[in-house]
């Protein structure tokens, strides 16, 4: 009689497909998850890559999530932003920069923004699309600066310059207007944060903050909430209520502190902390 | 409908000054007749961790059951309780594991995480169904009634309250949303957690 | 094995008449006073159509009526409305009183009954009695006064806002006290606003801009905390009851 313990075996589990499945049959709507609607960009200028995107997450037309990020962390010099389903790209992202540093230990080398691109595209055709990751791939490596976008079926491009997401035709209007070969640091970060915005504001499925991550051979920064264009005004009121306001029934105190309070006891025996007799 | 309400319920978590808080509605519904009004979504994971689960009661009984043999497992392995940040990411794994047949629920946690000094900082998380989470600063929501504790959280929670003060606020948030939810409501639970002691009070509500 | 029912089965297009333009709309009633707010924002999808398309409308001295769903359907609806009142104007040498005029959208939604208007009206001003009245209309005519109501995208984030803070539901009043059954014009504006830049925090359709419209009874004057945030006034006919505008940015995201 084995009575090993089962640990959950790693990679995706699909025992409750055929439940969903019958369900579905029978005609219950399947839930949906939460999308990041969103801008991305990514754009290379004279010393590297600038990566940005927005940071809103959406549940259909709430937003879930003010301010998530969405450029994740694939290698020291190596970034990619996501859009689409937001568990599919956290995830998909966590196990290929997993695979990358491997890799790195494996080959002795610093990892490449191709390879990075090629476990992506090669899991995310494996699943046929069923994976909704739509990623902006950027960094710089031996090779030099690089700059890719992956789709969720798996199909690659790399450009110049890119953007994805609900907004990326917001973003994109900007960078066909303003990007220009060889760009200075400066010049690149202001383009990203104007395509940005150009997207939060007039895409509903983008909004908040503007991220952004600046990739050249030596240094990368992460600019984590580099523009704040929509920070919530003070309200006009206090909503603060009066102690006693909600009506309970019930309550039950778990006191996570125990105090001890020792007495001795004074005994017949004078003194002597133990009856040795 | 969806099959996320069929059986109905919310949860609602709000971080405050060196407390946090968890509250959810008792009902249990089948579709929209109401079975029990007593069914508990929060459970204690460590003394200082608090999981509420909405969504599809059996997945919300399951997940209770297997997230208490995952947190045991760590602790055995690890000597050591489970910090609210690390559970986290363990929830998000454990349902993005069923990605292509997931669990219908969307877990929210409430915890107190440790800080390098050794005091306590309020920790609240929430995540989709799949496993993608959210942390939130101020207040994280799930369930039928998700929109309405939105609109109420949005508009009551301010930072830094006290342990009395959040009670108030989070009440008021989740029993204003559920009258507004006919798959929410028959009762309400409220838990605030302090670095000293966790409160739990039954709060008085509408019964319809 | 690639799905092939889409091409197998035999397919139906359709023109669909209708399109959902987002926005959020609201009105509270007060003892002397109504306040009825409107964002201005106006969508389609994922994409603005314009940051400033009006969704409040004054329609008398005494009634202000605010329409959310479809704009088309909304704009041509008040236009309508504003016609007959004008009839009625003329063949009875005065206004329709407010509870006529809500009956008078009743009939005239209910006569579209297959083929519906697709609006939420929200119809507020003063009764004939000088309280502050608010009516709700669903698309095809079916109307309730109270006290408060919010309509459109942001509903069900805005409604039990407005339960807890205007209806003090939930709330038990301190011993010996109890809740006020109306609230002052700048306790009620105060709300309204913070109602809004929460819905604008949390629904994307909701944003842009915010107009409001109060309407106040005969021999009634702006509270001081009001005039200073220096409300238009808009011409008035000299009945007594006034209305006043008041308008908000809001966030663009």
């Amino acid at each position: 009689m084995s009575t090993a313990i089962h640990l959950p075996r790693s990679g995706f589990d699909f025992s409750n497909a055929n439940r969903n499945a019958f369900l579905e049959g029978k005609g219950v709507k399947m839930p949906k998850a939460t999308s990041t609607g969103t801008t991305i960009v990514g754009c290379l200028f004279k010393d590297g890559i600038v990566l940005g995107a927005d940071t809103r997450a959406t549940a259909g037309p709430i937003v879930a999530d003010k301010n998530c990020e969405k450029i994740h962390y694939i290698s020291e010099s190596i970034r990619c932003c996501g859009a689409g389903t937001a568990a599919d790209t956290e995830f998909v992202t966590a196990l290929i920069s997993s695979n990358i540093e491997l890799h790195a230990l494996s080959t002795g080398r610093k990892p490449r923004v191709v390879t990075a691109m090629t476990m992506l595209k090669q899991r995310l055709f494996q699943y046929q699309g069923h994976i909704g990751a739509a990623l902006v791939l950027g960094g710089v490596d031996a090779t030099g600066a690089h700059l890719f976008t992956i789709h969720p079926h798996g199909s690659t491009d790399k450009l110049p310059y890119v953007t994805m997401g609900s907004g990326s035709l917001a973003a994109m209007a900007v960078f066909e207007s303003g990007w220009r070969p060889s760009l200075e640091r400066e010049q690149a970060l202001q383009l990203v944060v104007a395509a940005i915005s150009a997207g939060i504001f007039n895409d509903l499925g983008s909004g908040s903050n503007v991220d952004a991550c600046v990739i050249t051979a030596t240094h990368t920064e992460m600019l984590r909430n580099y523009v704040m264009p929509n920070v919530r005004v003070e309200k006009e009121r206090k909503y603060g209520f009066r102690r006693g306001t909600t009506a309970w029934t019930r309550e039950n105190v778990r006191d996570m502190v125990v105090s001890e309070e020792s007495r001795p006891i004074a005994t017949a025996a004078s003194g002597e902390a133990m009856d040795t007799s | 409908m969806s099959i996320m309400d069929h059986n109905g319920g919310s949860v609602v978590a709000m971080a405050g000054k060196d407390c946090v808080a968890i509250a959810s509605d008792l009902r249990l519904g089948a579709g929209a007749m109401t079975v029990a009004m007593n069914f508990e979504k929060i459970f204690p994971v460590t003394d200082r961790i608090y999981l509420g689960l909405t969504g599809l009661a059996t997945d919300i009984t399951t997940l209770r059951d297997r997230f208490r043999y995952l947190v045991n497992m760590f602790t055995i392995k690890e000597s050591r309780s489970i910090e609210p940040s690390t559970f986290a990411h363990l929830v998000s794994s454990t349902l993005y594991s069923r990605r292509f047949g997931p669990y219908f629920t969307e877990p929210v946690l409430a915890g107190l995480e440790r800080t390098p000094s050794g005091g306590f900082k309020p920790y609240i998380a929430g995540a989709d169904l799949i496993g993608c989470l959210n942390f939130a600063e101020d207040f994280i929501v799930a369930g039928t009634a998700s929109d309405k504790l939105f609109g109420v959280a949005e508009g009551l929670w301010e930072p830094d309250l006290g342990p009395e003060d959040l009670f108030e606020t989070i009440s008021q948030t989740l029993l204003n949303s559920v009258d507004r939810d006919a798959y929410s409501g028959w009762g309400a639970i409220v838990y605030i957690i302090t670095p000293e002691k966790v409160i739990t009070r039954t709060l008085k509500g509408r019964m319809d | 094995m690639p799905d092939m029912s889409a091409i197998a089965n035999p397919q139906q297009r359709q023109f669909n008449p209708y399109a959902e333009n987002g926005g959020t709309i609201l009105a509270v009633a007060g003892a002397d006073f109504t306040v009825i707010a409107g964002d201005t924002r106006q969508s389609e999808g994922y994409s603005i159509q314009t940051r400033y398309a009006s969704k409040v409308f004054r329609l008398t001295d005494r009634a202000v009526l605010a329409v959310n769903g479809f704009a088309a359907d909304g704009n041509m609806f008040v236009k309508k409305v504003k016609q007959r009142l004008e009839w009625y104007r003329h063949n009875h040498a005065k206004d329709m009183p407010l509870r006529s005029i809500a009956r008078l959208i009743q009939t005239m939604l209910y006569a579209q009954r297959f083929f519906p208007y697709y609006v939420y009206n929200i119809l507020g001003g003063i009764e004939e009695d000088g309280t502050g009245a608010v009516y709700s209309f669903d698309p095809v005519g079916s109307y309730e006064r109270e006290a408060c109501r919010a309509a459109g995208a942001a509903q069900s984030l805005l409604q039990p806002f407005l339960d807890n803070q205007i209806y003090f539901k939930n709330q038990t009043a301190a011993r010996g006290y109890s809740h006020p059954a109306h609230l002052p014009l700048p306790d009620v504006l105060s709300i309204v606003i913070d109602s809004f830049t929460s819905a604008t925090e949390r629904h994307i359709e909701v944003g842009d801009g915010l107009e409001m419209y109060i309407v106040m009874a005969k021999g009634q004057t702006l509270p001081d905390a009001v005039t200073n945030l220096l409300p238009e006034e808009l011409p008035s006919t000299g009945d007594g009851e006034r209305v006043f505008v008041l308008k908000r940015d809001l966030k663009k995201d």
